[in-house]
């Protein structure tokens, strides 16, 4: 069965890859993931917030105390190559391009345009056959308008766009005003993917000792109905690749995804809870699904179940929602 | 002369070690002040690859002690390695037996050393040469530098002297002054360095190696037949050395262009009165004696460069003719001898030649003799010239002094300080600053800018206080286009910068500007405003003295860029564009340039920030209309309050106002001891904010109590009645238990003693429902509510203490409320050492005797001008003293060993007594049970009965016993130190004590690093952690101290982290002190020198705990006999990954940064090691061992074993 997909301009065998996570973190995992058939790579975000902290907090806790007392003018040795910021995930670039065959994707979380920008090309730099841009960002200020939002992620695309040579995706949050519109006009600065959705932290409250706990609990396959909407919705309307990423468990979730737009289908959860040889089990069960249905191709099956395809596309628009309120109130 | 020669700006360490590392193979050392940066250079180059002169990196190792390091030395000698140590004080001391041993197998070695005060009535950091002149009889050649180009030059000539002549060599330079001024300097190139090293006698050195392709023997043992004649053997040797070193000179000379002598001679051909001294002090003198002699005076110079072995001729022949007077300088006392080492070797030199007819002069000189510089004492062109002054007079004093006032015995001189000689084109700076605003190390970079962007010579020196939290810096720096020699601080600078706008409400800042000068304040208050909020005294001095005054709020700038309490560069942005030494753009260029240099490896955006605070600075710097007079009704504020002791203010005031120069001799105790209890004086005020209590949401723990590394923050409970007199804004709650139903409960902020460190904040569990941002215990800026407080912490310290025999049952809630005998000490704020000296203090504080190991717990224990150890209303308190590093726990257990004595005589009296006495008090006296508060209060007042019968026998065993009575009453002994004692230097003799059975308590305030020399790795430094000497992350596990005590099955042990488990902390100090054997506790204590937010230092401990990285439990001996397991493992792993515990703190993130392998390996390791760890603990608190192994009474041991 031919599953090849086009992803990013890249041709690939299969639109099975394992979604930005630790799973890239170290070699063993990612030539087991090589060894599964993951069509691609992508790398854990590079976080730009959490670089400026450790260079803050490691200038405070070293400068601080130095220079201060006559028996001790510091207090840590100052090697010359401890040097803070990107190193080791530029580092990791390169060894996972040296270890695999299979395209390599960095992921980048930025704060500034500075950030973005510089952190790309350094990526792009050290190997990365393409970047994804994980616009992360959480509104908590009532004077900042979702335009300016909106607006200040496309010049940042459009910014990184101009100065990367490789494709640029960008992975999106669910929370917009309009989400067509979002993608339209990160489209028109020639984003290569956009990638659905981010999983936020979601912080929960330990009620105890009254504090904010933070963890990163694994998707559900609940988690891709969601995603499965916003596919079919954007699905056909823009030149740019969709992936799909959160709620992939299962062949069946793989199906949807790729019947609702998908070109990539990315899988954390699964892969952390069932290990690497997840996705081949995956991609044999896509195979053979489509086998037994007599599809010819994954192609032929990609968007079917889109906006402008599906035979009942209301039922993705608000009629969706009314429809299953109303049975509930029924029931 | 070779090519042209590289300029540096760098201190005498690095001058030193950088000929030292590139000439030597092997570098064997340890850690101690001022010599332990030559180490640290040494370990650093060579993890940078940076090879000798001979293409390989030397190999740097870190030993358990000085000793150690000798021993190292001595046998890597032997076995034919070039190899060299850099030592001081008593580390010196601890390689003297193997330096018999080096000169006496005529060994080519040379050693640098930064000569430091040895330890007397006090220890000192600072410098003077008692240290090296205790090293005179050893055989080595002692070879001086005054300059830290000298110690650059000298360290080559003595390595050069060595190898030629077989005469071992020590090489010393004056600590601090010279080790650590920062200077211009001509580098000796890898090819001067051949040049000036013989291949040949490198070759000798190798061919005399022991090894079994030729063997020999060396170490025989001789007997009187003919260790003499074998002795004498060796003579030649040191016969020719002189020469040799004078070879080595000259060649010196003609190659570089910079001429020593042995002896080297300034001043008038014809001089008549001379100065004969060696070290940093002679540059004073050699400045003060050219200006002298430009105005026609006929005086002289003799800088004694060679000092061991002695060369008479050379000596006699340096001297001018016409010398009818001299004046022997000497930076070290020998008290008891007929004068200090080299004027007696003058002395001798002068019989002697005149004895064999070499004296050369017309009349035989007159001789003085002075002591100067004990303890970097400074030693100006002032007191120089009243030696020379002395020496004109008809009488003038055989013996004296010279820096000092010697009200006693009279031995001083008269100084005019008005003399001042330095050149109007020099120009001369002094700042001030806090520690942590980074005020000095960016005047270290503007002596690099200066001296090495422009023709400009640079010096820089700084002077640090005694604190380890808010501590006050003042940097003295010079720039100019002729040398710069004066070794001594500025007294008249032409630009004053005061970084920290408080120092002027208390210091006397401007004491330093020079007439005409100019005074650059970093001020809250804009250039209108500031001259308003100026006290009398300063407004006083900037008319008189003519002064241009610059205000800039810097705190503003720092802030708005976001660069926090940080105001280095902006003041350094503010120095350069006022001074005008470069032009303003170039400056900032420049300034921008070592920036990015020196901030460049912490990420983008430091060196952001630090860019834009420059940029930010120039809008915001002002010069002030200076009115006509001064027009302050404010003074500058008392140093200690009007009601502190006389001898607070007669004695401990002074050094506070950083007057202590100006205490005569008659101000001192004569044997060292000093009062306790003097920090209470000091009020720092260095905290921005300060935590205040809300009692509505208090659930009256205490931990804010018990985690205050400063006792700043305390607790009590009182009766209701007693807040009649309260402040109006004092806040008091009913206290919530049983134990103290009725009565009224208070937390209180000592709001000038806090630090501001938030590990009360941190720790306090109670929060506000509807708001549970707000805690029981909040930080609020301290500057609006602080005389409030000042108020309510006077009334609460007025509050009575709770009685102490009222407290049965004691955890960390009762435990605060027993009153800390150890308050507001001058550890960094947040220390985690403090909190568990503090807690010792008030379990057992007022019967407490505590030997401490040198280290960051004695220093904060002890370093003048205050003392943090106080004492109770009864007058009762910790005693404390510091014998050395290395012998803690031997000291601690003569303290033991004397109270056990006393025990048993005042026992062995009462019984003689008995019928006079009464037999009931003897019964009860003989038999207390003092396990508990109640027991130990009922036992002094039996002592106090027992002294009231006394009083009325009369008998010389009565007499006795009055002295005795008191140590009826039970003593604690302790010994505090920290890893570097415990697991390293002091190890074998805690290993010794531990062997024994007396009743001893050793507490190891563990930081797995040593902290206070900066950081060097210690055997408990653990796995995967970057340390100085093991930068690349150690990869050897911590050592199990614990686990070895435990091996002697007698030991009581614990390991503790109060921020982990308090209670646990609490219930091992009572039963370790309880045990009546040798008890250890190892105390987990975060440290800055692990590099992290010490507000975050409990949960790292809780973090340190849960990952299993450090176990909680206690090895009780007492559990054999009920037939339980002695060990009890307090603390379930798992809970915590130690991935998690790790990369929080820089000193292992810093492996990952650098080698994420390596890191990961290490992590693994670090890991499996606990695991295995834990399993065996868990393995040992199930094994039940035969009963009939616990300690025996203390008194019965085996003296004898």
């Amino acid at each position: 069965m031919d599953l090849s997909t086009s992803y990013l301009g890249f041709n690939l065998p299969h639109p099975f890859m394992p979604g930005a996570s630790p799973l890239a973190d170290n070699m063993d995992s990612v030539r087991k993931l090589e060894d599964a058939g993951a069509s691609a790579i992508i790398m854990r975000s590079l976080f730009e917030e959490q670089l400026i902290a450790e260079g803050l907090a490691t200038a405070q806790s070293m400068d601080g105390p130095a220079e201060s007392f006559a028996e001790a003018l510091s207090y840590l040795p100052t090697p010359d190559d401890f040097v803070l910021g990107p190193d080791e995930y530029l580092e990791q670039i390169r060894k996972i391009k040296q270890a695999v065959s299979i395209p390599v994707i960095a992921s980048l979380n930025g704060v500034t345009r500075g950030g973005w920008l510089d952190y790309a090309r350094q990526m792009q730099e050290a190997g990365a056959d393409a970047l994804e841009l994980n616009v992360y960002h959480v509104a908590t200020d009532p004077d900042e308008t979702g335009e300016t939002v909106v607006q200040r992620t496309v010049d940042m695309v459009a910014a990184v766009k101009k100065a990367a040579t490789v494709p640029v995706a960008v992975k999106l949050s669910p929370f917009y005003g309009s989400l067509p519109n979002v993608a339209k006009r990160l489209d028109a600065v020639k984003v290569d993917g956009l990638v659905l959705f981010n999983r936020f932290y979601q912080p929960d409250i330990n009620v105890e000792d009254l504090e904010v706990v933070s963890d990163l609990t694994l998707s559900n396959s609940g988690a891709l109905l969601m995603r499965l909407r916003w596919l079919a919705i954007l699905a056909g309307r823009l030149q740019a690749d969709l992936a799909v990423t959160g709620g992939v468990h299962t062949s069946l979730d793989a199906i949807k995804a790729v019947m609702c737009g998908a070109s990539s289908v990315q899988m954390v959860s699964a892969l952390l809870t069932n290990g690497p040889r997840h996705l081949a089990r995956i991609r044999q069960e896509v195979a053979e699904w489509l086998e037994k249905h007599e599809y010819e191709s994954l192609k032929q099956m990609q968007g079917s179940m889109s906006l402008l395809k599906c035979p009942d596309p209301r039922a993705f628009e608000r009629a969706n929602y009314m429809h299953i309120l109303q049975s509930w109130q029924s029931a | 002369m070779a090519q042209a020669q590289r300029i540096m700006t760098l201190d005498g360490n690095e001058a030193a070690a950088s000929v030292a590392y590139r000439t030597n193979e092997v570098i064997a050392i340890y850690p101690i002040t001022p010599s332990s940066p030559m180490g640290e250079f040494s370990d650093e180059w060579a993890s940078r690859q940076m090879r000798n002169i001979w293409g390989t990196v030397p190999q740097v190792t870190e030993m358990q002690s000085e000793g150690g390091a000798s021993g190292a030395v001595h046998g890597a000698l032997q076995a034919g390695a070039l190899t060299t140590t850099f030592t001081a004080s008593q580390g010196l001391l601890l390689m003297i037996p193997n330096m018999y041993k080096i000169a006496g197998e005529l060994t080519a070695f040379c050693m640098h050393v930064t000569a430091r005060t040895l330890a007397t009535h006090a220890l000192s950091i600072f410098g003077d040469h008692s240290d090296v002149m205790a090293c005179r009889q050893t055989g080595f050649a002692l070879l001086c530098s005054g300059s830290v180009q000298e110690a650059h030059d000298m360290a080559c000539i003595g390595q050069a002297a060595t190898l030629r002549s077989r005469v071992p060599f020590l090489h010393f330079f004056d600590g601090f002054r010279t080790s650590h001024e920062v200077s211009k300097i001509m580098m000796l190139s890898d090819e001067d360095l051949h040049h000036m090293i013989s291949n040949d006698a490198v070759k000798a050195h190798r061919e005399r190696a022991l090894t079994p392709d030729r063997p020999r023997l060396r170490g025989t043992a001789q007997n009187p037949d003919v260790f003499f004649q074998a002795r004498e053997a060796c003579n030649r040797f040191y016969d020719v050395c002189p020469g040799i070193v004078q070879e080595v000179m000259d060649q010196f000379a003609a190659r570089v262009g910079r001429a020593y002598r042995l002896f080297d001679y300034v001043g008038a051909p014809d001089a008549e009165r001379v100065i004969i001294m060696m070290g940093s002090g002679a540059e004073t003198a050699h400045e003060t004696v050219e200006h002298l002699v430009a105005q026609g005076e006929k005086v002289g110079l003799l800088k004694v460069r060679l000092y061991r072995p002695f060369s008479l001729s050379h000596f006699v022949a340096s001297l001018p003719k016409t010398t009818k007077a001299i004046a022997v300088l000497d930076r070290t006392k020998e008290p008891g001898a007929l004068g200090e080492p080299l004027y007696l070797d003058v002395l001798g030199a002068f019989s002697e030649a005149k004895f064999t007819g070499n004296l050369p002069f017309a009349q035989d000189p007159r001789v003085i003799a002075g002591r100067y510089g004990l303890s970097s004492k400074e030693f100006t062109p002032a007191m120089v010239k009243a030696v020379l002054d002395e020496l004109s007079k008809k009488s003038p004093k055989q013996h004296f002094t010279v820096g000092i006032i010697d009200d006693v015995t009279h031995l001083s001189l008269e100084v005019d300080d008005s003399f001042d000689i330095e050149g109007k084109d020099t120009v001369r700076a002094v700042f001030f600053g806090l520690g942590a605003d980074g005020t000095v190390g960016a005047n270290k970079n503007s002596i690099k800018i200066i001296g090495e962007e422009t023709d400009n010579h640079a010096q820089g020196y700084f002077v640090y206080d005694s604190k380890k939290s808010g501590a006050m810096t003042i940097s003295h720096l010079r720039f100019g286009p002729r040398y710069i020699r004066p070794p001594y601080l500025i007294s008249k600078a032409s630009f004053v910068a005061c970084h920290q706008f408080v120092f002027i409400e208390k210091y006397d800042v401007l004491s330093y500007a020079a007439p005409g000068a100019v005074f650059l304040l970093n001020s809250p208050y804009s250039a209108d405003e500031v001259w308003d909020h100026l006290p009398y005294e300063i407004q006083e001095q900037i008319i008189a003295k003519k002064l241009r005054f610059f205000v800039i709020d810097g705190y503003q700038v720092a802030k708005d860029t976001g660069m926090g309490t940080r105001v280095n560069t902006i003041m350094q942005t503010c120095f350069f564009a006022i001074s005008g030494v470069l032009e303003r753009e170039e400056a900032i260029a420049k300034i921008k340039g070592t920036i990015q240099k020196t901030y460049g490896k912490k990420g983008e955006e430091v060196v952001k920030r630090n860019f834009a605070a420059v940029d930010e600075t120039l809008s915001h710097l002002h010069e002030v209309k200076v009115p006509a007079k001064p027009t302050a009704t404010m003074h500058q504020l008392p140093i200690v309050a009007q009601d502190a002791p006389e001898f607070v203010k007669n004695l401990v005031a002074p050094m506070m106002a950083f007057k202590g120069d100006l205490l005569p001799v008659s101000a001192f105790p004569v044997d060292g001891t000093f009062e306790t209890a003097t920090t209470q004086y000091e009020k720092r005020n260095i905290a921005l904010d300060i935590p205040i209590w809300d009692p509505a949401v208090c659930i009256q723990c205490n931990k804010c109590a018990l985690v205050c590394p400063h006792a700043a923050i305390r607790s009590k409970v009182y009766d209701p009645s007693l807040l009649g007199e309260a402040p109006e804004s004092f806040r008091s709650i009913d206290y919530k238990g049983r134990e103290y139903k009725g009565l009224k409960f208070t937390i209180q902020v000592a709001p000038e003693d806090c630090t501001g460190c938030k590990l009360c904040v941190n720790v306090c569990p109670a929060k506000d429902k509807a708001n549970p941002k707000h805690k029981a215990i909040n930080m609020e800026p301290q500057l609006p509510i602080r005389e409030r407080e000042q108020a309510n912490y006077s009334f609460f310290l007025a509050l009575p203490d709770p009685d102490r025999a009222s407290i049965e049952r004691i955890n960390v809630k009762m435990s605060q409320f027993f009153r800390p005998l150890f308050e507001y000490s001058g550890a960094c704020a947040g220390c985690g050492e403090t909190p568990y000296v503090k807690l010792l203090s008030q379990l057992f504080g007022d019967r407490l005797l505590i030997g401490n190991a040198t280290g960051c717990s004695s220093i904060y224990g002890a370093n003048l001008p205050t003392t943090p150890y106080c004492k109770d209303d009864s007058g009762r308190g910790p005693a404390w003293n510091n014998s050395l590093f290395e012998d803690n726990a031997e000291f601690g257990f003569g303290f033991r060993l004397a109270v056990d004595k006393h025990i048993e005589q005042a026992g062995e009296l009462v019984a003689k007594l008995g019928s006079q006495i009464g037999d009931n008090l003897v019964a009860e006296l003989l038999s207390a049970d003092q396990t508990s508060e109640a027991g130990l209060r009922a036992q002094r007042e039996r002592v106090a009965a027992l002294k009231k019968k006394l009083a009325g026998i009369d008998s010389p065993e009565a007499r006795r016993l009055d002295l005795l009575a008191d140590y009826l009453v039970k003593k604690s002994v302790w010994m505090l130190g920290g890893d570097g004692w415990a697991y390293d230097i002091g190890y074998g003799g805690l290993d010794h004590v531990f062997s024994m059975q007396r009743d001893v308590n050793v507490l190891v305030l563990d930081t797995e690093v040593y902290s206070n020399t900066g950081g060097q790795a210690s055997k408990s430094t653990p796995i995967g952690a970057a340390a100085k000497f093991a930068a690349a992350g150690k990869s050897v596990g911590k050592k199990d101290l614990g686990l070895m005590a435990m091996n002697y099955g007698h030991v009581y042990v614990a390991s503790v982290a109060f921020g982990a488990k308090d209670n646990h902390t609490v219930q091992a100090f009572l039963e370790a002190e309880s045990y009546r054997g040798p008890s250890l506790i190892i105390a987990y204590s975060h440290c800055i020198a692990h590099g992290y937010d010490l507000s975050f230092g409990l949960s790292q401990q809780e973090l340190a705990v849960n990952s299993g990285i450090w176990p909680l439990y206690r090895y009780d001996p007492r559990r054999v006999a009920q037939g339980e397991p002695p060990l009890v493992l307090d603390s379930a792993p798992g809970k915590a990954s130690v991935g998690e515990y790790m990369r929080n703190e820089t000193r292992f993130r810093m492996v990952e940064k650098m080698n994420p392998e390596r890191f990961r390996q290490l992590s693994i390791l670090a890991a499996e090691a606990s695991v295995r760890r834990v399993a065996l603990y868990d393995h040992m608190a199930k094994l039940t061992v035969p009963k009939g192994n616990g300690a025996k009474p203390a008194g019965a041991d085996e003296q004898n074993a």
